[in-house]
């Protein structure tokens, strides 16, 4: 009797691979009969007669250097299996930010971006059967709009440092100037893209150098190089470093006397509890919106925003799908669709205010998800909490001997400096020893801004805990101690 | 008959009560609080937020709801057959959804210790040199966001290329068929360059001749879809090559409609020197309505050294970030790339092999075969540029003829499909096609869908020549009938925002 059930099982097993290898499960139409029924349909002997306008030469004539097909399980077993070589947060505290950041992603977020009808949708360009994604992308725009004090966001950008680019050029464009002033205090990769997107559009990067005491924007050297030459000006809050930067109702007055425009990019946990960028009239904002129920994901996908003033001749310049309310043709019923289509490469072509298509919608609904669960009172606590756990971070490293904790006499917000001077240890060798007690410490600066000595970046969040914090802290002074 | 969920949901702002709270965030600690103080005595006075943002106010229960329900009122691919052409949106295989969400990848730092990373930056390392030999490229970048992205970068190299042979001042132009994609000229523009369109020639390819009269010294390179925006396989591909670089030029492959041709030819055998890949469309991510997608790009061995950083690299041990690139051009975004859509790619090219892709492509080229056929016969609508030719992986049909003879057009056509429970082929494009109805099955429909699509289309010519009405007025069985698309960027009504509403309200 059991031999006779193992005999079975093998069969069955048999069968399976035989029927994997003749139909394959996401390929209906593989099975052999169906692939014949259709020819005949058809017309053709063979599938290789609809390839034969290949000309001969360019015929793959052997297999590529792929691997061998996996079942799903063999699938999940091997990428599950490489992916343990990692060690995340949490399997070790994490002090990381510098333009991704962990945040909790709450469950409710996950399980609607995985809302299928969602999930699998294209760009909804039919919008009669698409409304469900219109509407919560029209509500994300909105709600970016509620945080930054705007009035129109679009739909979403690849990221923060993308979204400045496109800034760039619409204010190039908007101004017909070519000249945009960035801080010296900027993170090196949105800077580096910058260039990318500025440089063939003939615009000229000038950075403006910063108070060696507070690290904000100098405005000496912002006047000397602000000029009618300038299409925008550009700042962060928080900037780069983690402080505020305080003196936005200066450099917004002084940028709209010159006839430029005002570009504030920003992190948006920070605006349940600081003055929002509308309220220091800027034109434009960008910023990063994957704290907003997005995984950090090794650095991607991440969420650009976009947003500015409703301004008929700014909207029209801006980049990006942007999702408007209208109704039905008959008047009767409210819906939402892709609004001014005619700024875009579909129909403009060389014309168009960018070339973007696919960008991060899926995100910008976690967003608006993530937004609506913490609503008005969840975004001030939240933005509460990180602002407590950073600054209590920096009350216990700045005690430590040789340490300076921030480098800079300013309000820090989740991010800020800390400096190893006094210590000499190397940025790179102090972290090696945190990482090998569990550890992970901040962002090296040492090669990004060498004139703030051995300094790095350091992030706590409300993900943080007051135990995580104080493990730093006591490791940090067990390392020195034992020097 | 399909009918589709119509909740007439409100918008978010109109729902929920003042006070109620969807979320909590973890608590700050007693001590905490005792020693850090009250926030707004670190925050200078001209800094602090005065008044709330007007977001809404929700239980949990409530926007589990409102989602849900707006969710209930979409379509994907997991509804039924989404046909359109150059988007290939084929099944998401939800064993990668699952990979992607867990911990060992949502939880990852990018400026993690690289000894912390290992695997992760394996994964990404391997799906560089498989891309690079399904493309027959060099080297892979997996930086770009999406296939816009790819393109930015691919004229970013383009530029670079250029400049480094001090002849950016002259090679001011760039190629592209009249059958292009509109993301090949703005892509072009955003690099800094001017557009040259060539026309197609009857066929529907690149007219050979135009091409020659086309190109001169000032000719920075030939972005060229293939197969193209036909469905047609652009048969004088070595001539083109030929022509392009004996001028200088160079070849830009837009990868979205590589589907056709997975495992049975590459672009870069065919002379294409840079190449992006919309792994979206040919790799099987879902497209999220709109994103997260991702564009990686091939180049040839002369152009890796213009590709942004950082490169990851493997010394037999272990993989590294490499910055130290001189000739970089730059970084198109923060980071590396959307790592969480190419670990489902990984996954993706690891369930199907080298066999399985090739099965994808020659199904999907058998299905668009199919699909043509059965449509072509239908009483008024043709298959312009070859009616008998084999199509490549999506097929365009013209309602040129139903739309002289009954007033309907494709578009009347493509809301009335919805009705069906079957979403609309892309309509309007390539722009050489009157009434253009651009189709594309991809490989995972299986045969009875796609004789319900063809029957659906057959009865709608029907309906417009016996009772054009119901299609004119058509879709009757979504969520809401047909919009006013104009409206919404009227001037007097445009509203981008609630804010906005509000604002004109």
């Amino acid at each position: 009797m059991k031999k006779l059930k193992v005999s079975a099982d093998l069969v069955l097993i048999l069968t399976v691979n035989l029927l994997i290898k003749r139909s394959h499960p996401y390929i209906p139409n593989s099975l052999p009969e169906i692939k014949k029924e259709m020819m005949q349909e058809i017309g053709t002997e063979s599938i290789d007669e609809l390839y034969a306008d290949i000309p001969k030469k360019y015929h793959l004539r052997k297999p590529l250097n792929l691997p061998e097909a996996l079942s799903e399980f063999e699938v999940k077993k091997q990428v599950e299996g490489l992916l343990s070589k990692n060690k995340t947060c949490s399997d070790m505290p994490v002090f990381l930010g510098a333009g991704c950041w962990p945040h909790y992603v709450p469950a409710v977020v996950k399980e609607i971006v995985q809302r299928s009808e969602l999930l699998t949708s294209y760009t909804p360009y039919q919008p009669e059967i698409s409304q469900g994604m219109l509407q919560a992308l029209f509500e994300y725009q909105s709600m970016i709009c509620e945080l930054t004090g705007m009035e129109v966001a679009n739909c979403s950008l690849y990221d923060w440092a993308s979204a400045l680019g496109e800034a760039s050029r619409m204010a190039a464009r908007l101004t017909r100037r070519n000249e945009i002033l960035v801080p010296k205090i900027v993170h090196p990769e949105r800077l580096a893209t910058l260039q990318v997107y500025a440089e063939p559009a003939g615009i000229i990067i000038k950075q403006v150098a910063y108070n060696k005491e507070t690290g904000q924007i100098s405005l000496d050297d912002f006047r000397n190089k602000i000029s009618d030459k300038t299409a925008a000006v550009y700042i962060e809050n928080p900037s780069y470093l983690g402080f505020v930067e305080t003196q936005v109702d200066e450099i917004s007055r002084e940028a709209h006397a010159h006839g430029a425009l005002f570009i504030v990019g920003i992190d948006p946990t920070s605006l349940g509890i600081l003055k929002p960028p509308g309220d220091y009239d800027a034109d434009i904002v960008v910023g990063e919106a994957q704290p907003l129920g997005n995984a950090m994901n090794f650095g991607g996908p991440l969420l650009g925003i976009f947003a500015c003033r409703d301004d008929l001749k700014v909207i029209r310049q801006m980049p990006g799908r942007i999702i408007g309310m209208t109704t039905t043709l008959d008047g009767n019923r409210q819906g939402f669709c892709m609004a001014l289509q005619t700024r875009e490469q579909h129909i403009r072509r060389e014309k168009a205010t960018s070339n973007v298509c696919t960008n991060e919608a899926l995100c910008a609904v976690a967003s608006a998800v993530y937004m609506a669960l913490l609503g008005p009172e969840g975004l001030r606590e939240l933005g509460e909490t990180i602002m407590r756990k950073a600054n209590y971070a920096i009350h216990l490293l700045s005690k430590i001997d040789g340490v300076e904790a921030p480098v800079f006499k300013s309000t820090h917000f989740k991010e800020f400096t800390v400096n190893f001077d006094g210590t000499g240890l190397s940025v790179k060798d102090l972290h090696k020893k945190l990482l090998e007690r569990g550890i992970h410490g901040g962002k090296d600066l040492s090669n990004e801004f060498p004139e703030l000595g051995k300094t790095a970046l350091y992030c706590v969040t409300e993900i943080h805990s007051e135990e995580e914090i104080e493990r730093l802290a006591t490791v940090l002074e067990e390392i020195l101690v034992r020097r | 008959m399909f009918k589709q969920a119509n909740w007439n949901e409100r918008l978010i702002f109109s729902l929920g009560r003042k006070g109620r709270r969807g979320h909590v965030s973890p608590k700050v600690e007693e001590k905490i609080k005792r020693i850090v103080g009250d926030v707004n005595l670190l925050i200078p006075e001209n800094m602090q937020r005065k008044s709330q943002p007007k977001l809404p106010e929700l239980s949990e229960v409530e926007v589990v709801r409102h989602f849900t329900r707006l969710s209930q009122m979409n379509y994907g691919v997991d509804s039924g057959l989404y046909p359109l052409g150059s988007c290939t949106m084929k099944y998401n295989p939800k064993i990668n959804e699952l990979l992607a969400n867990l911990p060992a990848i949502n939880m990852v730092h990018p400026y993690q210790d690289e000894g912390t990373v290992q695997g992760i930056l394996g994964i990404l390392y391997k799906l560089e040199r498989w891309l690079a030999e399904i493309t027959g490229t060099h080297e892979v970048c997996l930086q770009p966001a999406a296939g816009a992205h790819g393109e930015f970068l691919g004229t970013s190299l383009m530029r670079a290329y250029h400049k480094l042979n001090g002849e950016i001042e002259k090679r001011r132009e760039i190629i592209v068929p009249d059958s292009a994609h509109g993301t090949n000229p703005a892509s072009a523009a955003m690099a800094g360059f001017n557009v040259v369109v060539v026309p197609s020639d009857e066929d529907g390819c690149v007219s050979i001749e135009a091409l020659k009269a086309a190109v001169s010294e000032c000719t920075a390179g030939l972005m060229l879809t293939n197969p193209n925006t036909l469905g047609i396989f652009e048969k004088n591909i070595e001539e083109i090559a030929r022509i392009v670089h004996e001028a200088g030029g160079l070849l830009y492959y837009d990868g979205a409609n590589l589907n056709a041709i997975l495992g049975k030819a590459r672009p870069g055998d065919m002379g294409f020197d840079v190449a992006h890949m919309n792994i979206h469309k040919t790799f099987g991510t879902p497209h999220g309505g709109g994103g997260p997608g991702a564009g990686p790009v091939g180049v040839s061995e002369e152009l890796a050294k213009f590709l942004p950083v950082p490169r990851i690299v493997f010394d037999g041990e272990r993989y590294h970030l490499d910055y130290d690139r001189p000739h970089s051009i730059g970084k198109m975004r923060s980071f590396y790339g959307n790592v969480a859509v190419l670990l489902k790619a990984y996954a993706y090219i690891l369930s199907l092999g080298f066999e399985g892709l090739k099965e994808v492509a020659e199904v999907s080229v058998l299905n668009a075969n199919y699909l043509a056929k059965k449509l072509k016969e239908i009483n008024g609508l043709t298959l312009p540029y070859g009616s008998e030719k084999p199509r490549k992986h999506e097929c365009v049909l013209s309602a040129r003829h139903l739309k002289s003879e009954t007033g309907i057009s494709a578009l009347n056509i493509a809301k009335r499909l919805l009705d069906y429970g079957l979403h609309a082929p892309t309509i309007y494009f390539p722009l050489i096609v009157d009434e253009a109805l651009m189709i594309e099955p991809t490989e995972t429909f299986e045969k009875e869908e796609l004789d319900r699509f063809a029957e659906a289309m057959r009865k709608i010519c029907e309906e417009a020549y016996t009772n054009p009405e119901a299609v004119l007025k058509a879709p009757h069985n979504t969520a809401v009938s047909r919009l006013n698309e104009v409206k919404a960027s009227h001037p007097r009504n445009m509203a981008l925002s609630w804010r906005m509403y509000r604002k004109k309200k």
